[in-house]
């Protein structure tokens, strides 16, 4: 796990996700990031915590993906006057990232370009940072929302659409700032965290054991996502194996929850190419998807199934049957449908080359998941880092280099199929036993991970307990952080009337990373 | 041409019964009456405004535009600017972020203005609570007609709720 060429006294963290944390002086971490840029890892998050607390100083983290699973690097920073190295140089996607570090806690880096607020609007001070110990919630109360100097494009007949926060639809809100000649997108530019909800300082409200109801709920579309990524972690700094069954019924309803996002994509994907038969088709399909997940699960978001030691809800024998008969019958629908969407020159037309990013581009700036799949980035945690039952499926990557809406497209329909059949393997493997396990007393200061491949692409949390079982510090990170960036990107060059099939087509988290 | 039709034909119809309003989630009663029948009649145009929730309450809002529950043939639209709407549906704890922007909205509505405060956060703050950053619920910034529990309420309870504040209400 330690950073090839660069000797770090790291140490092991327990649990399913093979990870390593190290502390680092500022050159290592520069020194860090060099190395894992050139061997093609990746950046997976950056965040930081306030642990004077805990007779510590402040803490900036960052979890990289290497070849051997996850090296998560804990930077001290004695004094927050002291700035920190930027990484924003080698890895595209940290902006963003250090940014919302220093709108929360004050730390600065070193030789940052970009200065603006990210998540602070105008909600508190820029000298107040709600992640520190001495924050001061009633101290400045305001809804002012500042100006936000936006990149300017300047040229003859160049003009700004100004879109959001509130959408048009039933979506999540962000603002879109595009600089337009005639029909076409010169620029866009993103402004977003109108849907931050505190959640990282709100987590220290709840014991280790309690905290997977709020990771759940960073983004409802892929909340088992959440809260398997936080169990891992509350797992990994307890120290306790969860029992097989739980697991594979945790893959269940990951696959479950996959499969109902694709459903739902694929029908709003159709929509907004106007073929409003599609979104009637797979809204149904979806809908029948849901009611199964709530007659088996409990829940039709199957919210708060997963809790750390195991499982909240077992599997019925009689509910196996008829998960297994849905998703046959949910196949046998879908491929008609898929020859309908292949067949259609109209939605093709639409699709194809629409939004492109190409492979290049994906792999400079770190597309993930799903949207990185479909830009020939071969990332799927499930192949890459399986934990059981995923070690024993064989789960087929979905790979497209296309890179456009239409390879979004059919790497849904790809990863639809796939699940499909995993969910179906997963019924047939299930074992036997216990699905949940008693969790002991944290130690202060334990420190665990997890990395899940959500329907969207890699969900990472990170936890380190405090006193009496409580969450000192915790962070859940969203993919869509990395992915925003390349919506930019995608758009470029293409008309405005088609940024909603665009946008749709990556199905990015708002709520995800405005946290 | 013809699979779409035939898949259309095969599928058939398969929307479902509406239910009935919840009057027990009532929060705002007594101004809302006949006086909204009678102004509206049987159409309903929403605006929904996502102020700060965790998509989770879209997701279901999303739901009832499916053929099962068929919401534009009971004679309810979703609308894109509040200028046309007549309730505003609201989810999310109201992140301060989206204060000023939910206000504009419901400014921007025509009289009577309809509120529905959507799921657990924009009932009270939820799991989120009051905070730094979120407000703790609509009824803190807005006046709430009707809040539907729920994380997040499935389709017919959140027909249930947009009913219960449209429909005549029992003296």
């Amino acid at each position: 796990m330690a950073i090839a060429g660069l000797p770090l006294s790291d140490r092991r963290l327990a649990g399913e996700v093979p990870a390593t944390v190290a502390r680092v002086t500022p050159a290592q971490w520069t020194e860090a990031a060099r190395l894992v840029r050139e061997a093609g890892g990746r950046l997976v998050a950056l965040w930081g915590a306030d642990r004077r607390e805990a007779g510590d100083a402040f803490s900036v983290y960052a979890a990289y993906a290497t070849p051997d699973g996850l090296s998560v690097l804990d930077l001290h920073v004695a004094h927050p006057d002291e700035s920190y190295p930027d990484l924003s140089g080698l890895f595209a996607c940290a902006n963003r990232m250090q940014r919302a570090v220093r709108d929360l806690l004050g730390l600065v880096p070193d030789g940052a370009t970009d200065p603006r607020p990210w998540l602070r609007h105008g909600a508190w001070r820029p000298t107040d940072y709600p992640l520190r110990g001495d924050f001061d919630p009633e101290a400045y109360r305001s809804n002012a929302v500042e100006a936000y100097p936006f990149v300017r494009v300047e040229g003859d007949g160049v003009h700004e659409i100004a879109v959001g926060p509130i959408h048009a639809g039933v979506i999540e809100p962000g603002h879109f700032r595009f600089s337009v000649v005639g029909e076409k997108v010169l620029r866009l530019e993103e402004r977003l965290g109108y849907t931050h909800k505190g959640i990282d300082r709100r987590f220290g409200d709840f014991t280790v054991a309690e905290g997977y109801r709020l990771a759940g709920r960073c983004s409802g579309d892929s909340t088992v996502a959440y809260a398997w990524a936080y169990a891992q972690a509350a797992e990994s700094l307890l120290a306790v194996v969860v029992p097989p069954r739980a697991r594979w019924l945790r893959a269940l309803m990951l696959e479950a929850e996959r499969i109902a996002n694709h459903l739902g994509d694929l029908g709003a994907l159709g929509n907004d190419a106007a073929f409003a038969f599609a979104l009637a088709q797979f809204s149904r399909l979806r809908e029948d998807w849901l009611r199964l997940s709530n007659r088996v699960f409990g829940h039709r978001l199957m919210m708060d199934r997963v809790v750390p030691g195991g499982v909240a809800v077992d599997v019925a024998e009689e509910a196996r049957e008829a998960i297994a008969a849905q998703a046959a019958c949910i196949e046998r629908e879908a491929r008609d449908l898929r020859d309908i969407f292949d067949e259609h020159s109209g939605l093709q037309d639409r699709f194809i080359t629409a939004g492109r990013v190409t492979p290049d581009l994906a792999r400079a700036l770190g597309l993930v998941g799903l949207a990185g799949r479909a830009s020939g980035q071969a990332l799927d945690l499930r192949v890459d880092f399986p934990v059981e039952p995923y070690t024993r499926l064989a789960v087929r990557k979905a790979v497209h280099p296309a890179g456009d809406v239409a390879a979004r497209v059919r790497v849904r329909f790809d990863e639809l199929f796939e699940s499909l059949r995993l969910v179906r393997e997963i019924l047939a493997g299930l074992p036997a036993g216990e699905i949940r396990v008693d969790l002991p007393e944290p130690r202060p200061g334990a420190f665990g991970v997890g990395w899940v491949e959500g329907w969207r692409g890699e969900v990472f949390v990170a936890v380190e307990a405090g006193e009496g079982g409580r969450i000192r510090r915790a962070h859940a990170h969203d993919p869509s952080w990395q992915n925003w960036p390349l919506v930019e990107h995608a758009i470029m060059g293409n008309i405005v009337p088609d940024f909603p099939l665009i946008n749709k087509s990556f199905n990015l988290s708002y709520s995800g990373p405005d946290c | 041409m013809i699979p779409i039709l035939l898949k259309i034909l095969r599928t058939g119809i398969v929307t479902e019964p509406a239910p009935q309003p919840r009057e027990d989630w009532r929060v705002r009663g007594a101004q809302i009456g006949d006086e909204i029948l009678r102004l509206l009649g049987r159409a309903l145009v929403i605006r929904e405004v996502d102020a700060g929730s965790c998509n989770g309450c879209e997701l279901e809002v999303n739901a009832l535009s499916n053929p099962y529950y068929n919401i534009e043939g009971l004679g309810i639209k979703l609308a894109a600017s509040p200028r046309h709407a007549d309730m505003l549906l609201v989810t999310g704890p109201v992140s301060k972020n989206m204060e000023e922007a939910l206000r504009i909205a419901y400014e921007a509505m025509p009289h009577p203005k309809l509120v529905v405060a959507l799921g657990d956060c924009a009932r009270d703050g939820g799991i989120f609570g009051a905070s730094y950053a979120t407000c703790g619920g609509v009824s803190k910034v807005l006046p709430v007609d009707v809040a539907v529990p729920g994380c997040p309420p499935p389709p017919l309870a959140i027909l249930e709720g947009i009913l219960a504040a449209v429909a005549k209400r029992a003296p």
